[in-house]
Order: structure tokens, then sequence, then C-alpha cells
């Protein structure tokens, strides 16, 4: 990888002051933790937390084609995405791989996209090379990004931003934030509800500021968050997801709507409708591990024979349940809950269950829901 | 009672020919919450440098080496049920295993308490 130096957040200095602990991570230098993993997991879970996530790819995506030009490496209906709307996708390349998982958002004349943080420019490269021309990818890069996630974060929020209680889930919109414009969405990677906003780098720390000086707010790192995602039964692109992997497989069957199933045009397609009407070979799965010891990524599936037939593709501790878990690809066979599944990790055999996800429930607010 | 250190961050408490060994205030400081400990059985032998515990945070798993060549005499049994007393009580209750020291003057080579904290600010 480049020997480049770590960028720096627009939060970095409020990082330090906080007293968290900074490493390198998608080519940034950033907090992996403030107070301990496990204490701001469970702050998160019972109040508020607050996330620097502003390594992630902003992007707009512009222009008369932009719908259809992004219909084409990704599988949403963008056709029925409504103003304000946000989407989980996924870009795809032509053998169906996976090469990133995003968000999309339709707003106004243009879409807000946001990727993950280290794999930004090869999605730059990638939306370049397959936009039709006249389409316009702009990178925000002087944009940053907070997530706050947790039960009592739309109180907290309400009060500094009047009107987001109004938004449910995957829903966005403009407001006003310590006198500033913002954009609001409720969304997030904690499985928790919670919203993320995205304003100008030069506003952020101030912003940042604001939040955690909110008694139910503490920021949290990038330690809880993969914690907390794991646990929500929520992928991690790099980990659970490659381009070697296909949506099918990865159990994301969901992101492939109705009207692109039957009609395609996107890249993919026919592996993935292959895959979809075959069934897949292996499948991503959930499981429970015996014992207190996590079994992590890079640990292997084995047969009864002790042959290798899947990988853990992220594995910890859940601080919630006090248990190991993890997440594998397993041979379709034995992806139904409860299956029994071996893995073996530095030689030592450990038993584990495939078990539904997420292993903590959701808590998202859906309208109508609640 | 003579406690050693190594650059391994361990620390070697000596009593008689018995010595109890664990990670350091710094050690566990680095490596976060504690959730898991693999200890070496009883009876094994261990020697200097060689792999003889695992501990693992939420983060990652680390092997603990052997300070000094022996026999494992006594796991520490508590920290199954509690690992985390490795981050709350390190250099006591958090202790990791004793063992029978075969070779004495292995402790010659290691740290005192004021070259390890020189050490370790160094970090």
């Amino acid at each position: 990888m480049s020997e480049a130096p770590d960028r720096l957040l627009p939060l970095d200095s409020w990082h330090r002051a906080q007293g968290a602990r900074m490493v390198a991570f998608a080519g940034y230098s950033m907090p992996i933790q403030y107070e301990g993993i496990i204490a701001e997991h469970r702050w998160t879970r019972e109040s508020a937390g607050l996330f620097d996530v502003s390594h992630m790819g902003q992007l707009i995506v512009a222009g008369p084609e932009a719908e259809k030009g992004l219909e084409g490496v990704l599988p949403a209906d963008l056709a029925l995405l409504k103003e304000g709307r946000l989407r989980y996708s996924l870009l795809l390349n032509d053998g169906g791989g996976i090469v990133d998982d995003l968000m999309a958002t339709r707003r106004g004349d243009h879409f807000y996209v946001v990727v993950n943080g280290a794999t930004k420019q090869g999605d730059i490269d990638y939306l370049t090379d397959r936009l039709p021309r006249g389409v316009v990818l702009d990178h925000m890069k002087e944009q940053a990004l907070l997530a706050l996630q947790g039960p009592k974060a739309v109180e907290v929020l309400a009060r500094l931003a009047p009107g987001v209680e109004q938004l449910g889930f995957m829903t966005g919109g403009a407001f006003t934030l310590d006198g500033g414009p913002v954009w609001i969405s409720r969304s997030g990677y904690t499985g928790e509800d919670g919203f993320e906003i995205s304003l100008p780098a030069q506003r952020a720390t101030a912003a940042a500021e604001l939040l955690a000086a909110q008694e139910e707010v503490k920021p949290i790192g990038l330690g809880a968050r993969d914690s907390l995602r794991l646990e929500a039964g929520l992928p991690l692109y790099g980990h659970d997801l490659d381009t070697e992997t296909t949506p099918i497989e990865a159990d994301l069957g969901f992101a492939i709507s109705k009207r692109r199933r039957a009609e395609g045009g996107f890249a993919g397609w026919h592996r993935i409708i292959r895959e979809i009407e075959q069934g897949p070979i292996r499948r991503r799965v959930g499981l429970t591990v015996e014992g207190r010891q996590p079994v992590r990524e890079g640990a292997a599936v084995i047969d009864a024979d002790g042959d290798e037939v899947g990988k853990v593709t992220s594995g910890g501790f859940s601080p919630m349940l006090e248990a190991p878990i993890a997440m594998a690809y397993v041979p379709a066979a034995s992806a139904e809950p409860g299956a029994d599944i071996r893995l073996v990790q530095r030689g030592k055999i450990f038993q584990a269950k495939v078990a539904p996800t997420p292993f903590v429930p959701h808590r998202y607010h859906r309208k109508g829901a609640a | 009672m003579a406690v050693h250190y190594t650059e391994e961050h361990e620390w070697i408490s000596v009593e008689g020919d018995v010595a109890t060994v664990g990670i350091t205030d710094f050690a566990q400081g680095q490596l976060g919450d504690i959730v898991f400990v693999e200890l070496p059985e009883a009876g094994r032998q261990v020697t200097k440098g060689g792999e003889a515990a695992v501990v693992e945070s939420v983060k990652a798993a680390s092997d603990v080496y052997a300070p000094v060549d022996g026999e494992i005499v006594e796991p520490n049994g508590a920290l199954s049920d509690d690992p985390s007393l490795v981050n709350s009580d390190p250099e006591g209750e958090g202790w990791f295993f004793r063992l029978r020291l075969t070779d004495p003057s292995q402790l010659d080579g290691l740290m005192d308490s004021d070259a390890y904290k020189a050490f370790a600010d160094a970090q």
C-alpha cells in the first residue's frame, strides 16, 4: 500500500483533545477509541454516540442522465426513489462482484451518494469510467460527515436542529444546526435509531463541540463502530464484501429491486439473476461461537473431514450478548439458522451455529411503525 | 520479592523458585477491553520467548510470551470467569500463570521497575 502519511480528519485535533487513541485507517489518522470500546458500545445502545465518519466519500452525481447512468452500475430502482429518500445499494462490476456498498439519496436535481472511505478513490475512478458523458461527478472533499446514533439521538438532535424528529428511517432533508445549513438523514451503521449529518468541514469542530456538550452524547471511536455494526449484522466492505462476492452470496438480495431483477440492465445482472434462480453456492451468515474466545476474520470454516469450505470475514466479541459472534461465508446447504458450523483458528477447533441476524434487534424509526 | 519486566510488557514476580507472570498496566492499556485469556495448563513446559498465552481484546488477539524457561505450576483460573481482571488489576489479581523456574540466571537479563518505566514511557 501507499507510504503516504495518513491524512488528517477535519476533527483531528478535537479527537486528540477528547483523549482519543488514533490509528491509521482508510488512509486517515482516525480515533479507534476514547474511554474504551465496550463502554462506548454500550453508551451508543443506551444513550447517544457521536461518530466522525468524515473519511467516507461524499459524492454528487448530477445531470439529466444521472439516474439512468447510476442504474447501469447499481441494482436499485432509482426511478422509484422519491425526493429525500435514501437507498442502500451496491456498486457492481460486470461479473456481479461488489465494488463497494453505498447510500444513494435523491436530492433535488442530483443524487447524493456516500461511499466507503477506503474505496472512495476506486469508486470515483470506476464511476467516471462507467457513467455516460454529460453526467457530472463531484467529490465533496471539503464536506465532513458526523453520525449521531442511539435511542436518545432523536431527542438530542431535535433540540439542536428542530424538525429532524419528523424524518422517518432512510429519509433526509436540509436543516439548520449551529447556525448553518446541514443535510441530515435518519440512517446509520449501528442498528440503532440515529442520524447522519453532512456539513462543511470548517464547521465540523463547532458542531461536534455542540453535540458532545449534550449530556446524552459521548464521542465513539472506530472500535465500537465495528462491534456495533457486527451486532447489527451489517457487512463491512473489504471484509464481508469484495469484488469476489456477489449480492446474493452476501445475502443482500433485498438491494436488487423488483423492476431491476426483471429488466436487468445493470453490471453483473446475468450472474446475479442466475444466482437468484438457482441459489448461490455459498452464503454470508451470522454465527454464534461456543465459549468466550472470539473467532476473527481469516479463520476457516471446515467440513467434517477438516477441509476448508468457507471463511470467517468478521468476528469479535459482542458487548451486549457478552459472547463471541462472527460473520462467515458457509456452503449454502449449511446456511440456515441453527446449522452447526466448525471453525479453525490457529490450529484450534471452535463450534459455532448459524444465527439469525441482526444479533441485537434493529431499532430503526420507521414511519407508521412507531 | 523481586519484580522483573520484559520488553514485551510482561512482569515476573519471583518468590523462591516460583514466579508469577502477567502483563503490565501499560500493556493492558494498549490492548483495551480484554474479553478472553487462553492460559497454559499446569505441567506444560514453556521456553523463554515462546508462546505461553493468548490475550484477546475486543479488537485483536495478542500472544503473551514466557519471560523465562519453566514448568507451568498454575494458570489463573479467575481469568476464565472474569478476563477483565487483566484491565482492572493487571499487576495483581489479573496475573496469568505461575511457573517453576528452570534457570534463575535468566532473570538477570530483565528490567527492574525503574528501567521498565523508562522503557514504557519511550513507547
